[in-house]
């Protein structure tokens, strides 16, 4: 396809009763990218993927996936993408083996005839093919969604939540096989709500309240930061937010895990002044490093 | 094509899978039908019948002998008075009493009239009814002939009650009809909706939306295993009111299947309008036990007379499919008659599937 957009997206608004769920998206996703959606939860990420597979209609804009139109060519789209809900949504009571076959046919298509497709992710539940789907951990169950996802070779993959409640290393392994995936060509549009999965996309979108509030490639958005940023280590990390956030030239003060990230305006105070406010405030015997910030700061300077 | 049959496919496994299912699908229905042809009948057997009168009087003996001949009817106790009626029949040890007055056969042969008294237990009416007409019914016969071996003759005539096709008030005539629409409905009707909903529910339907399968398919692949299976019920249900129950088969077999597969046509469109508009499975179990099965129950005909019923009710009864479907059951299997004498009926019931099967496909949505 001589055009590079995969998937454009112009001014989507969606509205159910009186929530706003999407407010005028414009997006546009590359050929053969990976592109991230990325957004806490009730941000309107699973309404603009349902948008994009047809599910539902958008009440403003338009939207296109490989030059077809959402809601004219609605037949095509269903034919050419392939969609993993946020939701498990294979049937619990078939096998392994049954959920597959099923969606391939229906698909028209064979688990034979694709089998090279989704092979790398098949042969790891293989040896579980008769297996119920609702005897499979949370990690396997989602290696068939994405199977069943894949099995008709589809040019554009959509992936809602894949990610949410699956373990540390299942979640690894599930970026692994995107990489793969996207080398055999395809577009891959996820969506997830962990800051950290970012910088594995190509290019992302942080999705707030219905609004895109900046997309790019994580690089890009990270340069975009404009403030300088420190993390402060403390073990009571309540009574540093409560003795930070009063001092003029602190934009934000926010907890990530064990420390916590403070953020500067430019000509405020410097670290070593912050650490003399701190003792002044009976605060001792803690440290603060400048670093580097990462998508989530971003994410909460924008919010 | 090949999609439309793993569709189909699917569908039965997930039937068979669940055990619920099969329950409801294949046991409910011969139970149901044994239990209201059988068991839960209105008629009464073997009626204890007590008697109190002189038992050396030669017309009280015949009358009493008779009663006990009848296959109703048993003679229980013979008292000596009637003060004892009362409590017999309230602990329940009789159904009814006869009490003749003395010297009953000189009255008769002398007067040409003698008094006889019958007590039902009116705490029961419907099965006091029933056994007083029985007893009314011997008394009567009894009588007629002893008049014509009378020498007297000219008594005056009695009325000889006959109840057509049904001459022993056999209830399985009533109830199985009752019950085959019954049953018919609650499987296609609540079945399909139930097994639509559930994948709308469990977000199944959201994946199948997603395919190129097109909606009319989908829909089609999801009546075609409850269609089946209702068949395989019907012939279950039609077996077992012939041969267990001895309904009689008096019409066009051909005939009444034809109706049957109209009328689970229509209940299958019920059954889709359902899971159209209702989100959970609860509601659309809902919908089916308190929306369809019980007016069907109700105002069908089954229980009631749809003739008794206030004029709003006939009017809504009206509307009910099994009424129309239980009307022609009755006139093809007990009457036996042809296709002419159910045009009416058989017409209003082809509307109604064609109405509700392309309301519901209409109103099947694409989408989410």
């Amino acid at each position: 396809m001589l055009d590079s957009t995969a998937i454009k997206i112009e001014g989507i608004c969606k509205a159910y009763k009186d929530t706003l769920a999407l407010q005028d998206i414009n997006l546009s996703i590359r050929q053969g990218e990976i592109f991230g959606l990325i957004g806490p939860d009730g941000a309107g990420k699973t309404s603009l993927f349902r948008i994009l597979t047809t599910l539902t209609l958008a009440d403003k804009g338009r939207a296109s996936v490989n030059g077809r139109d959402v809601v004219e060519d609605m037949a095509d789209i269903r034919r050419t993408i392939g969609y993993m809900p946020g939701h498990f949504a294979l049937y619990q009571d078939l096998s392994v083996e049954e959920n597959l076959n099923f969606y391939a046919t229906v698909f028209g298509t064979t688990v034979e005839a694709n089998y090279a497709t989704i092979k790398d992710i098949y042969c790891q539940i293989e040896k579980f093919k008769d297996r119920r789907a609702r005897d499979l951990s949370g990690g396997m169950k989602q290696k068939l969604a994405l199977c069943c996802a894949l099995v008709h070779k589809p040019e554009v993959l959509f992936l809602d939540e894949p990610t949410t409640g699956v373990d540390a290393v299942s979640r690894r392994e599930f970026w692994a096989m995107l990489a793969r995936i996207k080398e055999s060509g395809v577009t891959i549009m996820v969506s997830t709500p962990y800051m950290d999965e970012a910088r594995l996309c190509d290019r992302i979108g942080l999705i707030l309240g219905g609004r895109i509030i900046d997309k790019g490639t994580p690089e890009e958005i990270i340069s975009r930061y404009p403030d300088r940023l420190y993390a402060v280590r403390d073990e009571n990390m309540f009574r540093i937010l409560a003795a930070l956030r009063p001092v003029e030239g602190v934009l934000r003060c926010s907890s990530f895990g064990c420390e916590c990230h403070l953020a500067l305006a430019e000509g405020g105070p410097s670290g070593e002044e912050i650490l003399s406010v701190l003792s002044a405030a009976g605060i001792e015997g803690c440290s603060i490093e400048k670093i580097r910030p990462g998508i989530e700061d971003c994410f909460i300077r924008l919010s | 094509m090949k999609e439309v049959l793993a569709f189909i496919r699917k569908e039965f496994k997930h039937i068979f899978r669940d055990k619920r299912t099969i329950l409801i699908v294949l046991v409910m229905p011969v139970v149901q039908i044994v239990l209201f042809g059988f068991a839960i009948s209105t008629e009464v057997h073997n009626a204890v019948v007590d008697v109190v009168g002189d038992m050396t009087d030669p017309s009280v003996r015949r009358i009493v002998n008779s009663i006990d001949a009848n296959e109703y009817l048993e003679i229980g106790e013979i008292l000596p008075s009637g003060a004892m009626v009362e409590s017999r029949i309230r602990k329940g040890k009789a159904k009814a009493a006869v009490c003749f007055e003395k010297d009953f056969d000189r009255h008769l042969k002398a007067d040409g009239r003698a008094s006889v008294e019958i007590i039902g237990d009116g705490a029961d009416p419907n099965s006091a009814q029933i056994v007083t007409s029985y007893i009314k019914g011997v008394i009567s016969s009894e009588q007629l002939s002893i008049s014509s071996s009378s020498t007297r003759g000219g008594v005056s005539m009695r009325p000889n009650v006959q109840l057509m096709y049904n001459p022993a008030m056999n209830s399985s005539y009533n109830f199985v009809p009752g019950v085959m629409g019954l049953i018919l409905m609650l499987i296609c009707s609540m079945m399909t909706s139930v097994s639509i909903v559930k994948e709308k529910e469990l977000g199944t339907l959201e994946l199948v939306l997603v395919s190129p399968v097109k909606p009319f398919w989908i829909i089609l692949s999801k009546l075609t295993p409850y269609l089946a299976l209702s068949i395989i019920n019907l012939a279950s249900v039609l077996l077992l009111s012939r041969f267990v129950m001895d309904v009689p088969m008096n019409g066009s077999l051909a005939l009444l299947l034809l109706v049957s597969i109209i009328f689970i046509g229509s209940s299958l469109g019920l059954g889709l309008l359902v899971s159209v508009i209702s989100s959970t499975q609860q509601t659309a179990m809902m919908l089916c036990g308190m929306g369809l099965t019980m007016p069907t129950m109700m105002l069908s005909g089954l229980i009631f007379p749809c003739e008794s019923m206030p004029a709003a009710l006939q009017l809504f009864s009206d509307i009910i499919p099994a009424k129309w479907f239980i009307i022609m059951v009755k006139k093809i299997m007990i009457q036996g008659v042809g296709v002419s004498a159910i045009v009416k009926e058989l017409s209003i019931l082809t509307g109604m599937m064609v109405f509700l099967l392309w309301i519901s496909i209409k109103n099947f949505k694409t989408r989410l």
